[in-house]
């Protein structure tokens, strides 16, 4: 019952999704919209299983007295607003998403700004890797410098104003070489992907029930 | 929005951009508030955003609509995540397998189907392209169908990598690294987009010292 229902569920829920892509027919056309429609749901319950999780983790903190409970009062404070923003906006303006509703105030002056400048401070340790990585020890490291200077400088301004090769072979490189390694890379990741599926489908792999 | 809201907004973004920023300087508690507010709030936005595009309008709203069959084949989805909230008891938690194994399921059924449709097929379609003479869109097309190849050979690790299937190997790399160095280059210019952004909000929204 622990084991074998869910290894049922997962065989049966593939294996009509796999059957309702060849069989266009009712009553297996309308099953993958379905499906997905059935996932979304499922996974907004596990989204509010996830987000009590961290609060749980965080309120324990602050009851233990634990280092880090000032931080972790900020998160839950920040979390429970950004919560009551969004059900105020929900009753006031029928969508949380209004863009007089307060839970844009909080998307627009909280998240935007965090989300941004936590990601813009990536170029200072970007650039401070590129620095190690960058060193031309053998022909293949030189190819990645090379290939990478000729991108960022084909990239800005100041490439096409020192010489008109940079965009046209930064261009060239994005359109050929770096397309071809992409392409490779993401057919085998999808092959792969598809060998993966097979084994869970037919319950060879199991990791997901521990 | 009125101007006072959007000008406290201003300050609180400011602060919260200066402080993620002080992070260039050391780990310190104004950085470590900055970060867990981010996690308090994009956990927040999350939900929000979940229940509003997905929970409530294909469950709550289509059982409120739907009619028939269509209405009461929303209780299984329904049912499916309430089992999901078992994980809150100890007793009853080895039921929420069972939803796990509902998107499992779709995961996979969909890991199958999408990947060979989606990604296999149209980039094996736009890989074998024609070469119709001596030019350079031929040789690019060559270029490009060389690169495909090799690069899946040089990941193909069930032989040894000697005689052709070694050459091919050495040639994937070639193309491999060219491809890091690209994407390298392009994702560092996209951070420092980022950062050119969040200086001008700074100098400019904030402190007014550029228009």
């Amino acid at each position: 019952m622990k084991r074998t229902v869910p290894l049922l569920i997962t065989f049966l829920t593939g294996f009509f999704l796999i059957v309702s892509f060849f069989v266009p027919h009712e009553p297996f056309g309308q099953l993958e919209q379905r499906l997905l429609v059935w996932f979304a749901i499922v996974s907004g319950f596990a989204m509010l299983l996830g987000v009590d999780s961290l609060f749980r983790a965080h309120l324990k903190r602050i009851v233990r007295a634990r280092e880090g409970r000032w931080h972790s009062l900020a998160l839950l404070l920040s979390l429970v607003v950004t919560l009551a923003v969004g059900i105020i906006g929900f009753a006031r303006f029928g969508s949380p998403f209004h863009m007089q509703s307060p839970f844009m105030f909080v998307y627009t002056y909280g998240i935007i700004p965090l989300q941004a400048t936590m990601f813009a401070l990536l170029a200072f340790y970007i650039a401070s890797a590129s620095y190690r990585a960058f060193r031309a020890r053998n022909t293949v490291a030189t190819l990645l410098l090379v290939s990478a200077v000729i991108v960022m400088l084909g990239r800005v301004p100041i490439g096409a104003a020192i010489s008109q090769f940079f965009p046209v072979a930064q261009e060239w490189i994005m359109d050929v070489p770096q397309l071809a390694a992409k392409r490779g890379i993401q057919i085998g990741a999808a092959l792969g992907a598809v060998s993966m599926s097979l084994r869970i489908l037919l319950g060879i792999e199991r990791s997901y029930l521990s | 929005m009125g101007s006072t809201t959007m000008l406290i907004g201003t300050w609180i973004a400011g602060f919260l951009t200066l402080a993620i920023f002080s992070f260039l300087y050391k780990d310190n508690p104004v950085y470590k508030l900055a970060e867990h507010i981010y996690v308090g709030v994009s956990a927040g936005y999350w939900l929000i955003y979940v229940a509003f595009f997905d929970v409530y309008p294909m469950l709550i709203q289509g059982f409120q609509d739907e009619t028939g069959l269509e209405k009461w084949i929303l209780l299984v989805p329904g049912a499916l995540g309430l089992i999901m909230l078992s994980r809150w008891f100890p007793r009853t938690a080895w039921l929420s397998r069972w939803p796990i194994a509902f998107t499992v399921g779709v995961g996979a059924g969909l890991g199958i189907t999408a990947n060979i449709q989606g990604y296999v097929m149209p980039q094996l379609q736009a890989t074998l392209l024609p070469v119709t003479g001596w030019n350079i869109v031929s040789l690019n097309n060559v270029i490009l169908t060389v690169g495909v190849i090799t690069t899946i050979l040089y990941f193909y690790f069930s032989k040894p990598h000697k005689g052709a299937l070694g050459w091919m190997a050495r040639v994937g790399i070639v193309f491999i690294m060219v491809s890091f160095g690209a994407s390298f280059g392009y994702t560092l210019m996209a951070r420092i987009s980022l950062l050119i952004g969040r200086l001008y909000f700074l100098l400019s929204d904030l402190l007014h010292v550029i228009d």
